[in-house]
Order: C-alpha cells, then sequence, then structure tokens
C-alpha cells in the first residue's frame, strides 16, 4: 500500500482560473483491482483522469506510479494507457495498425508484433480482424478494437474515460461483465471515470464518489450502497429517499426524528453533526421500504402516505407516494404479494431503522 | 405525368451547368486540339500533322522551359504546402473564437487586390531601390543595393504568396473535423511529436493536402503575371511561349500545341499524385 500501490496520488489540485475542478483529491489503488471514479458531470472526473494521463498537470499535489513520481513525464512516457470516451481509433490505419502503433513505438520487430496483435486480438474475442477498417466494426467490437490497443502495451494502469457511454442499453449491460472479466484476465489495473452509477457498482472494487473536485467517499460498492458517507453519496448512489424533520434525541447509534407532520421515526445515525432540536434529515431506499397493510414487525417504523400513482417498470415497479408534501417511493414486489394500489388511497410505509441513514441537515 | 415534370425541371436545373461545360470548357478546348493539328501551307491553305508538335521536341528552347515550368510549380506546391501546414494548425486547432476568424480573413485580405497589383507590391519590397535592400544598407549588411528581383527565388515568392490562400483553406477544413484525441492518443501510446505528424496527423490531413496541392498546382503551372513581371531573362515560365505565339507570333497553331501540352503535363501530374498519395479525385474534392 502506499507508495508500493499502483497509483497513489497525493493533494492533487487543478485550477482553471480560480475553480478548483481537482481539489486536493488523494488516492491510492492497489496492484490489479478496478477503480472507478463516479461522479456528475462537471465534477472534475475527466480533469483527474488527464492529469493522471499526463495531458494535463497538477499545480499541486504528486502522482505516483508503482512508487515513481510521474508529475514530469510525458504522457508518450507514462506506463499508463487511455480508452477515450469516443475510442479515438486512427481512422486512417487497420484494426492490426490500430493495436500494433504502440508495438511499434517501441520497435518491436514485425514478426513479435503480428503475434502480439493476433494475441490479443484473440484475448478480447475478436480473432481475425485485423485487416478490417474500424468503421466498419460495430460499436461493440470497436469498444475491444480501443481497449486491445490498450492492453497490448501491457500497462500498469489502464484508465477509461466513460467508454460505455456511446453503446445501446443492452450492449452497454453486456460490456460491463466483459470489461469486468478482461480486468480479472489480464491483471491490469483499471481506473474508470464514469456518471453511471450502475456501471461503477458492478464492475469496481473500489469506488470513489466525487463532487465539486473532492472525493466524498471511497468504498467498495456494497458499503458505498449500504453506508453512504455523506447525504450526496447517499443520494446519487442508488436511489434514495430523504425525509426531513426535527432530531428529538439519539441512543445507541439510533435517532429519533418527528417528521414534519408529528410522525415519530428512526434510522441509524450517520453523520456526528447531529443535534437534538436541530434539522436533520433521514434517508432511506424504496427498496427498503415495506408495505404493510397491517401486521408490522417489532422495532420497524413507519409513517402514512397517500398514494400518487404506480409506476410499472417489471422488476423495478414503483409506486409514487406523498407524504408531508414531498414525494416518497417505494418498491412494489413482483411475487404477487403487491396490494392494489389506486391513486388517493392511504397506505403506510414501514422500515428497519438499521437500513436508514439519518445525516444532519447541514452535513456537506 | 410527375416524372416527366421532374426530370424537366432537372434538366433545367442542369442547364447553366452544362452550358458552362461545353461552351466554356469542351468547345475551345476540343478547337484548340484541332487547331494544334493544323499545318499552314500557304496563307490560305491548310494540311493536317503533328509539325508544331515536331518543333516543340526538336526546339530545345520550348521542352526546357516547359520542364523547367513543371519542376518549378512542383517545388512551389510544395514550398506552399510546408509555409501553409502550421499556419492551417495554429487556425484549425490552437486559435478559438474570434481570433480564428480573423485569422481567416488576413489569409484572404491579400486577394482583394489584383494579382497585378500584389505582384507589384512584392516588386516594391525586392527591387534594387525597394525597402529590402535599402533596409539592409542601413543595416550595414551589404554595401550597395541589392537586386532581388528577377531571378527564380523572387518569381517562387510570388508565386508561394499567391497560393497560400488556396493551400489553407482545405487543409484548415480537414484539421478542423479531426477529432482532439485521437492526437492525444497518438501520444498516449507512445508516439512523439514526428510519429503523431507523421502517422495521425497527416494521413488524416491527406485529402486536404492533395487537394490544396491540385489548386496550388495548376494554379502555379497556369500563372502568367507573375512569372512575367518578376522572373528575369533566365526564369521563363511555359504560359510566357504561349502567349508569345498567340499573341505576338500570331502563330495560333504552335500556340494550340504547346496549350495542349501544357494541360497534358497538368493532368498526368495530377493523376500521379493522387496514384502516389492512394486518394482519389472523389474524395479529395467531395
Amino acid at each position: 500500500m502506499g507508495m508500493d500501490s499502483d497509483l497513489f496520488c497525493e493533494g492533487l489540485v487543478r485550477r482553471f482560473g480560480t475553480n478548483a475542478a481537482v481539489d486536493h483529491v488523494s488516492l491510492d489503488v492497489p496492484s490489479g483491482t478496478f477503480f472507478s471514479i463516479l461522479g456528475p458531470s462537471g465534477c472534475g472526473k475527466t480533469t483527474l483522469l488527464r492529469l493522471l494521463a499526463g495531458f494535463d498537470k497538477p499545480d499541486e499535489g504528486d502522482i505516483h506510479i508503482r512508487g515513481q513520481r510521474m508529475n514530469d513525464v510525458p504522457p508518450n512516457r507514462r506506463p499508463v494507457n487511455m480508452v477515450f470516451q469516443h475510442l479515438a481509433l486512427f481512422p486512417t490505419m487497420t484494426v492490426g495498425d490500430n493495436i500494433g502503433y504502440g508495438l511499434k513505438r517501441r520497435k518491436m520487430p514485425l514478426a513479435e508484433r503480428r503475434k502480439r496483435i493476433a494475441r490479443v486480438l484473440e484475448q478480447v474475442g475478436l480473432p481475425d480482424l485485423e485487416h478490417r477498417n474500424p468503421q466498419e466494426l460495430s460499436g461493440g467490437q470497436r469498444q475491444r478494437v480501443a481497449l486491445a490497443r490498450c492492453l497490448v502495451l501491457e500497462p500498469t494502469l489502464l484508465l477509461l474515460d466513460e467508454p460505455l457511454g456511446a453503446l445501446d442499453l443492452k450492449l452497454r449491460e453486456q460490456m460491463k461483465v466483459e470489461l469486468k472479466h478482461l480486468q480479472k484476465q489480464f491483471g491490469t489495473t483499471f481506473v474508470y471515470i464514469t456518471h453511471d452509477q450502475s456501471e461503477a457498482m458492478v464492475m469496481s472494487d473500489q469506488v470513489a464518489v466525487m463532487r465539486d473536485g473532492r472525493f466524498d467517499q471511497v468504498a467498495p460498492p456494497e458499503e458505498l450502497y449500504r453506508e453512504p458517507a455523506t447525504p450526496f453519496v447517499a443520494g446519487f448512489v442508488g436511489d434514495n429517499n430523504r425525509l426531513s424533520g426535527e432530531l428529538v434525541s439519539v441512543r445507541d447509534n439510533l435517532a429519533d426524528i418527528r417528521l414534519d407532520d408529528g410522525v415519530l421515526v428512526q434510522g441509524r445515525v450517520a453523520s456526528d453533526d447531529l443535534q437534538a432540536g436541530h434539522r436533520a434529515e433521514l434517508y432511506i431506499r424504496p427498496e427498503s421500504l415495506v408495505l404493510s397493510g397491517d401486521a408490522l414487525s417489532a422495532g420497524f417504523s413507519s409513517m402514512q402516505a397517500k398514494v400518487r400513482t404506480t409506476l410499472f417498470d417489471g422488476a423495478n415497479s414503483r409506486v409514487e407516494a406523498e407524504s408531508c408534501g414531498q414525494p416518497v417511493y417505494a418498491r412494489l414486489p413482483q411475487d404477487g404479494s403487491a396490494p392494489r394500489l389506486p391513486a388517493d388511497s392511504s397506505i403506510r410505509l414501514a422500515w428497519n431503522p438499521a437500513l436508514a441513514r439519518v445525516f444532519g441537515a447541514d452535513s456537506p | 405525368m410527375k416524372s416527366s415534370v421532374s426530370r424537366l425541371s432537372l434538366w433545367l436545373l442542369l442547364t447553366p451547368f452544362l452550358l458552362w461545360i461545353v461552351l466554356l470548357v469542351l468547345l475551345p478546348h476540343l478547337q484548340m486540339l484541332r487547331v494544334s493539328f493544323q499545318v499552314r501551307e500557304s496563307w490560305d491553305t491548310i494540311a493536317w500533322g503533328i509539325e508544331q508538335y515536331q518543333n516543340f521536341f526538336t526546339e530545345s528552347y520550348y521542352w526546357r522551359t516547359f520542364v523547367r515550368t513543371g519542376v518549378m510549380s512542383l517545388f512551389t506546391t510544395f514550398l506552399t504546402l510546408i509555409i501553409a501546414f502550421p499556419i492551417a494548425w495554429y487556425i484549425a486547432r490552437l486559435a478559438r473564437g474570434r481570433s480564428k476568424g480573423i485569422l481567416f480573413l488576413a489569409c484572404l485580405i491579400p486577394f482583394w487586390a489584383s494579382e497585378l497589383v500584389r505582384t507589384y507590391g512584392w516588386m516594391i519590397l525586392l527591387r534594387e531601390s525597394g525597402l529590402f535592400s535599402s533596409w539592409l544598407q542601413a543595416l550595414g549588411w551589404v554595401d550597395g543595393p541589392v537586386e532581388m528581383l528577377y531571378n527564380d527565388v523572387a518569381v517562387i515568392i510570388g508565386l508561394v504568396y499567391n497560393g497560400l490562400l488556396f493551400m489553407v483553406v482545405p487543409l484548415v477544413t480537414t484539421l478542423d473535423g479531426m477529432d482532439e484525441n485521437l492526437v492525444e492518443a497518438g501520444y498516449d501510446l507512445g508516439g512523439g511529436h514526428g510519429t503523431v505528424l507523421r502517422e495521425i496527423v497527416v494521413p488524416w490531413a491527406m485529402p486536404g493536402i492533395v487537394s490544396g496541392c491540385i489548386v496550388v498546382f495548376m494554379l502555379t503551372l497556369g500563372s502568367y503575371l507573375t512569372p512575367v513581371l518578376m522572373g528575369g531573362k533566365d526564369s521563363a515560365w511555359f504560359t510566357e511561349q504561349i502567349f508569345t505565339q498567340f499573341i505576338t507570333r500570331f502563330n495560333w497553331e504552335q500556340g494550340a500545341a504547346l496549350g495542349v501540352l501544357l494541360l497534358v503535363l497538368s493532368s498526368v501530374i495530377v493523376w500521379l499524385g493522387l496514384k502516389i498519395s492512394g486518394q482519389s479525385l472523389r474524395k479529395v474534392m467531395g
């Protein structure tokens, strides 16, 4: 760990004018892992990636790759390769020449080059496509060629800039799984940036959630989902309902909150700025809410809500209800247990307090 | 009914173009080709023959000027490309917003004046009593006035200047459409400046390079004023020969033959250029 990991950055800052696009970011990516940087557009993730690739220089902080300081190393001398958002395959070269471009720069003899090209094409599942032009390939095939072009160079670090964005939904789902397998197969360290939380969650060993140039939280996907460290992460990763109210008391790591309509509910304490009498916000996921007509498990919190409409979307079907003037979503189980919910009918939504997270209203 | 109407409107739309091609391009050239094979036996009798073409090959002054014009036009085209490429790169890739338009305009401004005025402008700078000569004297680098006009260098300067815009425009157009990421990918995968230029930028810009070169080469080969005004006795241009035959000597048959030869030369060189660069005329002009 630390200086020995594949990528280690400390206090990276990149300013444009007075605005810091990357604001004191530190990260540590162990060898052979899949690291994602997840954030909304404009959060600085692309700027960060360009710093790592060497297209841009940090104003402060250091970038170390396998313990070597990289700040002053130009992009063509870094053991780092990048898969661009629009892939940037060279349109004037065949697939084979695209992949051979980097090998040729290393003065590798032609015969050896041919062998490596054929092998890497085999590995990404596109055997015998050397002589095709990139324009003749499908979106998914181009994606693989872009990957092969980098992986053939056996970089320490592979940077990926939302490469799945241009694909249609079905292919994207397929490529997600495939990317993960390729990463395992090659054992290369991947740094992947995306605004799509599902991409980050499915593929990554670690995810950093980025906002306004800073990391809010760096954690494995499941922890990010279950233990979001900030209200932003709670709202950005997965769906979440936000209920605001006044904090009544805290005991045994559980917070009692009085919602604006007077109902007393409970959730787990998630930030240390909670004070009785102050405003607080409770986050509870739609899939953690149960529709309880009658039987209520012991210790569950519950509240009344008014049905607005039901949104049918197969496994993701939800009911949209209203409580204290705020919309609340709850997942509708598709195992036949969901009741009929006509508009304006009243329902009781309940949850296990251990699954709800409570933040102070002023938490970052 | 409908198809005949649409066919009629298609023909009407094509008419100006066809008139242009037939009346102004095809007919004069066919006529010139015919005249070039006419041999005047006496003042009112004409026979067919290739005497004018034989003259061209036997008279060394003709074909030497011909080869010289071809070689110097190629060199001028190459020089124009070398000078225009960085300019086009700057305009297409580095300049932003307003400065882009202003730079383009700066390339266009010389063409508000006629070729004659532009050439005289260069003469004012380069002649013995001109600006450059007096500056050199003022700096004490030379003892007496220096004549920089009336030689091949002066001709090439003038021709490059005339051709620059026609090279810059197609280059800017192709370079403008190039994804910035292609260049970055070129560096990212281990290429240096030279490699990226040679393997990525130039192949991408090839259609623009070839179309610019064709236009500049044809303009240069067929230019008349600049070589006449700025060239000396030893730097004759082939167009001057054609002019002399048609106007001074009133030998239309010989002039027509020389004109046909010039047309053949430019066609052959353009064809060779397209073959060598692996481009097709459709791709380059499309």
